[in-house]
């Protein structure tokens, strides 16, 4: 399957097609958005303040980009050194995945323009959110710095590549503080409103699940983009890249499937600690039990069998299952549980334009990943900085 | 220093430091500010005419709706405050009798709005009032997510300066000495305002003056940590909308106990992860002398083992040297002997 991805010379390819007309149609809803207001664009409501773009663009977002702190900190403090070759693939789509989020905020925010405030002139530090804002910026810089050397090689500037190289340890130790914190305290926005928020999905484990849970939607989102890379990009690996992947899938699988297990066994411990056990004979119950059972124990099984007899095509499959539950998960924290007690005619549904905003920015940032993997020493070493890691 | 005069001086200190930080601390229990004021609402004195609406909207110029204000055919539908209306009257079916209850901001003692907001746009006065500043509002929409009253709504129309807008317990008119619109205007008394601590005591001694009357309990005086406003009810308040299962927890204490494991994990992880991260340089190292040790030794013993077989070839090439030189010697001294031999022979064969 080497040269299946070959460069190809036609510029217009269906899929170029199809990523110019969502984004021509997207910097239309921009504008409306921008000079017509939220509610022009969104169903958001005074009943439903947050919609998809934080259900899916922020919580799930930035859960997806777990990737960058779980890699790095198998690779250089955990001394994983086999993954190596999964770092800046890591580093890449975690970097553009914080940057989109807060692109992504900007939409949702209603004066997008004071998003500095709580971190300089008015902080508000009993607010979960105001955690979330100060991780996220601080994690966004530690993975500029993280992402910047791909350029310094591109345009040959050795000094300040080898100044960031040396800071690595430290790098990746904050990284991981600050992933910790505000993968957490997104969970952590919702211990506020036990009275919204149905009771199987609450509960003062949140910070906990989010956290725990974006563990394996990092790892999951390593195996799923290089296997995609590896079918559509493969004339831009080098040896390491092809050889050291089957070790990166395994591996990483092996890690996914422990840490689900652990999140499998801690969601029961949250139904058991408030009791919920009466509510899974529901609706909802059954829905819970969807997600638990269906996007947490099932990959979770799927991914010790892959690691188990050495298979990646299941492996595969097993990181779509998983971020898949994760989206899942997110959007019955944010969205589907979410003010469960409300008639249905007061419910929440994402109009047309607020979901094409979204489609809009994912396809924005896949275009930008795409030619950062083509243009960057991402999934090839840099011959003039061969092992200079 | 006396021992026991610097422990008393220890525990001192530690007091102060408490009471310092009492917000903070767990076990410190907020009661609003001691002469704030409130509203006590009695449902049984509401007749559903929407006067505090108009007021409402008169006094905070907000539009006209499109309905005048003494239409009531809007009160068959279930309405909620919206950015340009910050009070509603909704009629419920109890016992086939018909039964009003007014919504608005309640004035939380501990608001959730407050606590939410990544800015302090939300600020408790000490009117009692929960005041919104929009100068600082970045637009997050955290407070609606939070108010368990689903109060806060949001100018989603606006593209350049939304705000969130609610009830203000008209606080300007307050501090001018003034009743809130709503207040003034209602013709039958259902509207009471006063001190938090006199409302309380007027809600008591209705409900102990006629028990047939209304339902033994003052909705807000512990839900959600208390409120400014209050409501009597002669129905239960699950029947006029009003959540009976919110529980007196204040809002801000939901997200205390998470939060204070952020300085944990700031402090912690570095411990655990360069402690990891040493593990495993500690290894590499170990691994790494150990592969030398394993080299050297396996050098050491290959030398040995060469200078050894070295010594022996060399040993065996003397000895082999040796034995060609004896071998030659005695060859030279044998060739010597049958040479004088011969000499001999020949000598004696001449004589």
């Amino acid at each position: 399957m080497a040269h299946v991805g070959a460069p190809s010379t036609k510029f217009w390819t269906p899929a170029n097609i199809l990523t110019a007309i969502i984004l021509v149609v997207g910097i239309v809803l921009t504008v409306k958005r921008f000079t017509m207001g939220i509610g022009s664009v969104s169903n958001l409501s005074d009943d439903n303040p947050w919609g998809i773009w934080i259900g899916f663009d922020l919580l799930c977002g930035v859960a997806l980009a777990a990737g960058g702190y779980t890699t790095t900190a198998a690779v250089y403090l955990f001394g994983m050194k086999k993954f190596h070759s999964a770092v800046r693939p890591a580093i890449t789509t975690a970097f553009l995945g914080y940057a989109f989020v807060v692109f992504a905020l900007l939409y949702d925010l209603g004066r997008y323009y004071r998003l500095p405030y709580p971190l300089t002139i008015y902080p508000g530090p009993t607010s979960f959110l105001f955690e979330v804002g100060l991780c996220v910026a601080l994690y966004l810089t530690v993975l500029a710095i993280e992402f910047s050397p791909f350029l310094w090689e591109v345009i040959g500037w050795a000094k300040i590549r080898h100044l960031v190289h040396k800071l690595t340890l430290a790098l990746t130790i904050f990284g991981v503080i600050l992933s910790t914190l505000h993968q957490s305290s997104l969970g952590g926005l919702y211990l506020i409103a036990p009275s919204k928020l149905h009771p199987l999905w609450y509960s003062i484990y949140l910070p906990l699940f989010f956290f725990i849970s974006s563990i394996p939607a990092g790892l999951s989102m390593v195996i799923l983009e290089g296997s995609l890379s590896h079918k559509y990009l493969a004339h831009k690996m080098d040896d390491e890249h092809h050889h050291g992947f089957s070790h990166v899938v395994l591996g990483f699988s092996k890690a996914a499937s422990v840490v689900l297990f652990a999140y499998f066994c801690m969601k029961w411990i949250g139904v058991a600690m408030d009791n919920n056990w009466s509510h899974l004979s529901t609706g909802w119950g059954w829905w819970f039990l969807v997600e638990v059972l269906g996007f947490v124990l099932l990959p979770c099984l799927l991914y010790a069998m892959a690691a188990r007899e050495k298979n990646e095509r299941l492996a595969f499959w097993a990181s779509v299952m998983t971020v898949a539950g994760i989206i899942l998960n997110r959007l019955n924290v944010s969205i589907i549980a979410f003010n469960w007690r409300l008639p249905a005619e007061a419910r929440y549904f994402p109009s047309v334009e607020e979901f094409l905003i979204t489609v809009f920015i994912v396809t924005l940032e896949i275009t930008i990943l795409r030619i950062c993997l083509n243009k960057l020493p991402i999934l090839y070493q840099h011959p003039q900085f061969r092992d200079a890691h | 220093m006396k021992r026991r005069t610097f422990i008393g001086m220890l525990t001192g200190a530690g007091a102060s430091l408490l009471a310092g930080s009492a917000t903070a601390g767990g076990t410190h229990h907020f009661t609003g500010y001691p002469d704030s004021y409130g509203v006590l609402f009695d449902s049984t004195k509401c007749i559903g005419c929407r006067k505090c609406e108009a007021a409402c909207n008169a006094v905070n110029e907000l539009p006209k709706p499109q309905l005048p204000f003494d239409d009531l055919s809007v009160l068959e539908n279930r309405r909620r405050t919206h950015h340009d209306t910050y009070t509603v009257v909704n009629k419920y079916e109890y016992d086939g009798k018909p039964v009003f209850r007014k919504i608005q901001c309640n004035h939380c003692q501990e608001p959730a709005c407050a606590s939410a907001c990544f800015v302090g746009a939300f600020k408790k006065e000490p009117t009692g009032a929960v005041s919104y500043d929009a100068s600082r509002c970045v637009g997050c929409r955290y407070c609606m997510i939070a108010c368990p009253f689903e109060i806060p709504t949001y100018e989603y129309h606006d593209p350049i300066t939304p705000r969130v807008r609610k009830c203000t317990f008209c606080q300007p008119r307050i501090l001018e000495g003034k009743l809130p619109g709503c207040v003034e205007s209602c013709p039958k008394g259902a509207l009471v305002f006063g001190r938090r601590d006199e409302l309380l005591r007027i809600a008591r001694e209705r409900i102990r003056k006629h028990p047939e009357r209304y339902v033994n309990h003052i909705y807000g005086e512990q839900e959600m940590g208390g409120t400014n406003w209050l409501y009597i009810s002669g129905v239960p308040f699950e029947a006029i909308g009003m959540r009976e299962d919110l529980g007196i927890t204040p809002a801000p204490q939901l997200t205390t106990g998470a939060l204070s494991v952020v300085p944990a994990v700031v402090g912690l992880w570095p411990l655990f992860l360069t402690g990891a991260y040493a593990i495993t340089k500690r290894k590499e190292q170990i691994a790494a002398e150990e592969r030398e040790q394993t080299v050297h030794r396996a050098v050491a013993e290959a030398e040995a083992e060469a200078a050894k077989k070295l010594a022996a070839a060399l040993e065996k090439a003397e000895r082999d040297k040796q034995a060609a030189i004896d071998r030659e010697v005695k060859k030279a001294l044998k060739e010597a002997e049958e040479a004088r031999k011969k000499a001999e022979a020949a000598s004696e064969g001449e004589e």
